[in-house]
């Protein structure tokens, strides 16, 4: 039977913390691409942003999204790639934001579009959940995926995050 | 110093590499325009709710009898 679900990389973020995680040279053999994520960023805040960059462009990005805070359900749309939201500072401890980003035909010659869901965690009122529709008007093939806290400065210790390869046979 | 982690998915190394002052400034750059939109949103959301007790008030209805009409 063929394996078409791959994990292709996995990083924990060591007690120093890191700035952004950063998958490079990914191979163009899969159909599509998954990273899954546990985070917490050190942002004085319950919930953090997670953006994206895509072989380092920071140009021709924009997404659209779906949130509820807790208290509140809203929409937004910005020049960015996101895939909000994760856990901070304020949030329960040990507690950590939740989501994936699926990456459809990222080695195709088209515009590339990726959706993104996901949840902060946290033990009280609020607590974002979301969905993303992204779009980087870029026809590259995707060959690096680089996710990074907006608000804070850095992803805390034990932040997780999985590169998945995904083939159609 | 603030580092980050790059993870080869070809040969599987990984390298933690402090930021430049460059990757510093343009993270400070995009930090302050998120929250200012994330603050436009939010506003406009607070804006739009208080227009519609503005408007249930004038005509002396309850969201709940608001929401029978409109339902």
């Amino acid at each position: 039977m063929a394996v078409t679900y791959k994990p292709i990389a996995t990083v924990t973020v060591g007690s120093g913390g890191a700035a952004d995680i950063q998958f490079t040279s990914i191979p163009g053999t899969y159909t599509d691409l998954k990273v899954v994520y546990s985070l917490r960023s050190d942002r004085a805040s319950a919930i953090d942003l997670v953006f994206v960059d895509l072989n380092g462009s920071t140009t021709n990005k924009s997404h659209r999204e779906l949130y509820g805070t807790g208290s509140i359900a809203n929409s937004g749309n910005d020049t960015s790639l996101s895939l909000s939201y994760c856990a901070a500072a304020n949030a329960t401890a040990s507690t950590f934001g939740n989501g994936e980003g699926y990456f459809p035909n990222y080695a195709s010659s088209n515009n590339k579009s990726f959706s993104g869901d996901n949840v902060s965690e946290n033990n009280a009122t609020t607590a974002y959940q979301a969905m993303q529709a992204n779009l980087w008007s870029n026809t590259a093939a995707i060959t690096s995926i680089k996710i990074y806290p907006v608000l804070g400065t850095q992803f805390v210790q034990y932040s997780t995050a999985t590169l998945y390869g995904i083939k159609n046979s | 110093m603030t580092t980050r982690i790059e993870v080869n998915c070809e040969t599987g190394e990984v390298k933690e590499i402090p930021l430049t002052p460059e990757e510093i400034a343009q993270r400070e750059v995009e930090a302050a325009a998120a929250e200012a939109q994330r603050q436009a949103e939010e506003d406009a959301k607070a804006e739009k709710a208080a227009a519609r007790l503005a408007i249930l008030e004038k005509l002396g209805l309850t969201e709940e009898e608001a929401a029978l009409l409109l339902n």
